[in-house]
């Protein structure tokens, strides 16, 4: 009986272990917030809102530069990235069998898995190289093409989850394929592809690599997408990298600024969903 | 317009609008088509114009590309193994930190944790996840750096001095630094395929070998795992995928030098974090050229990479979509 002892023991052990485990996952996030928080929330005043940076050296300025160009590339991204995302997604769910089907699912994978960094030299070459001078345009294009596997795969995904009888009614009351599939099936998963995209826009907002040498930054207040422009992820970067302990506020509010904007964004789409669908994760 | 209308009087109505409704369907499949097409496409297109930037470097280094070390812009001599090494080893860290840690709490999640913790814990680790790079490199820099000079290392250096791996002077940035952070930001993706695997397993798993007198961690061990195994090893595959991509914060803790070194507190470089800080200052078209060299060997080994471990995920949760999900 002492071996049952024993065996117990080891279990119960490998539990506490276990538990060890969940806590050293959970403190970096807290960390992290934390350290956001403490660090970031005293930088953030009207003026972080509403001026561009003061010159180095001098205090107050702000980072409505960065805001304006993060609102204007992402927004300009999102444009680009889901029509063709959704679009695609709706197709791989209504025509499953097609090989142009298979081509693009494998397609998504292999995209999700390229790292940003690669798809920015790829927009570096498409447009920056062929047009000369750096632009915002250029990073939206990136950011768009890291949006379309995300939100093609949860369009997909959504359009499945909708019960073959409700497609059946539809076309046996007579309306075409089409109709059935824009206001019988996308109806009914339509709060599911909100929350992909929304997701996706959450994930490419915090992205940096594809944007460090298309959008390049910039330090004034700019609109014109043809031009460099300013984003908060890149303001974090190039102010947690420099000298100036001015500099190093701003990237703490920004970082906080950023990462409200984030969660705002992925929390509002994971609440959207929570109520119609139960999808894992 | 009248001989349409002529054509179409005598027909039953039916016929008419069901006429209509396949001009209907043929412009909705034409355009989700135009939108489907378009994703292999734009693929073809990043690899071509990925291929032809670095067209001159491949024509002028070839292979020897990845087999030598010089890094040298002005003599333009460009060799990217330590950029290859640097990505490696990185993201080896970062397996060995991770790996136990979020197997530890996808099991503990899936086969032990009470229902009412099993939701808040995987949404929390999700947060994890949500991140920006660029924050954990921010965070990197101003806290864990500095917590790791004054602390860990020392202690590190300490202990396992008579290991080449811990010795040498402790700079803060470097590849210990940048595999740590690695490791926090790979475990969410870990963590959570891993869990669609474990519950993609099914119950009698668990049920008949508990039911043989096995302890709950017994089952775990002899009748869930085995019948995970090749889903967690994928899952584990594409956290290296992920590691081997990510730039920014790498970027920031990782000290940014072309170098070989034994001790894992020296600085030193990524294939990713050398294109973010190099691309747009390179002067020459030699180097930019290199930099998309790197950039296509990046993108041929994370495409490998993702391959191998969609492949073993697939083979556990068969048709279900583990895995594309939690990315």
């Amino acid at each position: 009986m002492n071996r049952r002892v024993l065996r117990r023991t080891v279990s119960n052990f490998m539990v506490g272990l276990m538990i060890g485990a969940v806590i050293v996952a959970l403190l970096p996030l807290f960390f992290i917030l934390i350290d956001l928080v403490l660090k970031g929330a005293s930088s953030l005043s009207i003026d972080f809102f509403t001026k561009t940076p003061a010159p180095a050296g001098e205090t107050g300025g702000g980072v409505v530069h960065a805001l304006v160009g993060t609102l204007l590339i992402v927004g300009m991204a999102s444009l680009i990235g889901l029509p063709i995302g959704i679009g695609a997604g709706i197709y791989c769910a209504e025509y499953p069998t097609s090989r142009l089907t298979w081509v693009t699912r494998f397609v998504a994978d292999v995209l999700n898995g390229t790292p940003s960094i690669v798809v920015g030299v790829f927009a570096w070459a498409w447009i920056v190289a062929t047009q000369k001078h750096f632009s915002a345009l250029a990073g939206s294009v990136a950011l768009a093409l890291l949006m379309i596997p995300m939100v093609l795969r949860t369009t997909e995904e959504m359009i499945k989850l909708v019960p073959n009888s409700l497609r059946e009614a539809a076309l046996a009351l007579g309306y075409p394929r089409w109709r059935t599939s824009l206001s019988v099936v996308i109806r009914t998963t339509l709060p599911g592809i909100v929350t992909g995209a929304l997701l996706a826009t959450a994930r490419i907002s915090g992205e940096t690599a594809p944007l460090l040498f298309t959008a390049l930054g910039s330090q004034y207040l700019s609109f014109n997408l043809n031009q460099p422009m300013a984003a908060l992820p890149l303001t974090v970067f190039t102010y947690a990298t420099g000298p100036y302990p001015q500099w190093h506020s701003y990237a703490w509010a920004s970082a906080l600024v950023l990462i409200l904007v984030v969660f705002i964004l992925s929390l509002g789409a994971r609440l959207a969903i929570r109520k119609r669908f139960t999808l894992n994760g | 317009m009248t001989a349409v209308s002529e054509r179409e009087l005598p027909r039953p109505a039916t016929s008419v609008s069901l006429e209509r409704a396949n001009y209907g369907d043929r412009i909705f499949k034409l355009l989700l088509t135009v939108a489907a097409l378009a994703v292999p496409v734009l693929l073809g297109f990043l690899v071509y114009e990925l291929w032809s930037g670095a067209d001159l470097a491949i024509q002028r280094f070839g292979l020897d590309f990845i087999t030598t070390s010089v890094w040298d812009p002005v003599a333009e001599q460009f060799g990217a193994l330590p950029l290859i090494f640097g990505t490696l080893l990185s993201s080896l860290i970062a397996l060995i930190i991770a790996v136990p840690l979020s197997l530890g709490v996808a099991i503990y999640l899936t086969e032990f944790a009470p229902k009412s913790v099993r939701q808040p814990v995987a949404f929390l680790i999700g947060l994890l996840a949500a991140i920006p790079s660029v924050v954990y490199g921010l965070w990197g820099i101003f806290v864990l750096v500095p917590a790791l000079r004054t602390t860990a290392f020392p202690l590190l250096r300490k202990l396992f001095g008579f290991l080449p791996l811990f010795q040498g002077p402790i700079y803060g940035p470097s590849m210990l630094a940048a595999g740590i952070i690695l490791a926090i930001m790979i475990m969410p993706y870990i963590m959570s395929v891993s869990r669609e695997v474990l519950l993609a397993v099914p119950n009698t798993q668990r049920e008949a070998s508990l039911a043989l007198g096995a302890t709950r961690w017994e089952a775990v061990t002899s009748a869930v795992i085995p019948y995970a195994r090749s889903g967690i090893i994928g899952a584990i595959i594409l956290g290296l995928g992920r590691a081997l991509g990510e730039t920014m914060a790498v970027t920031m803790l990782i000290g940014n030098r072309h170098e070989i070194a034994a001790s894992l507190f020296a600085p030193g470089y990524t294939m990713a974090a050398a294109i973010a800080n190099e691309f747009s200052e390179a002067v020459g078209d030699m180097h930019i050229s290199a930099l998309a060299y790197v950039a296509f060997v990046l993108f041929m080994v994370t495409v490998l990479v993702n391959a191998a471990a969609r492949l073993l995920i697939w083979r556990v949760a068969r048709g279900s979509s583990a895995g594309s999900s939690a990315l």
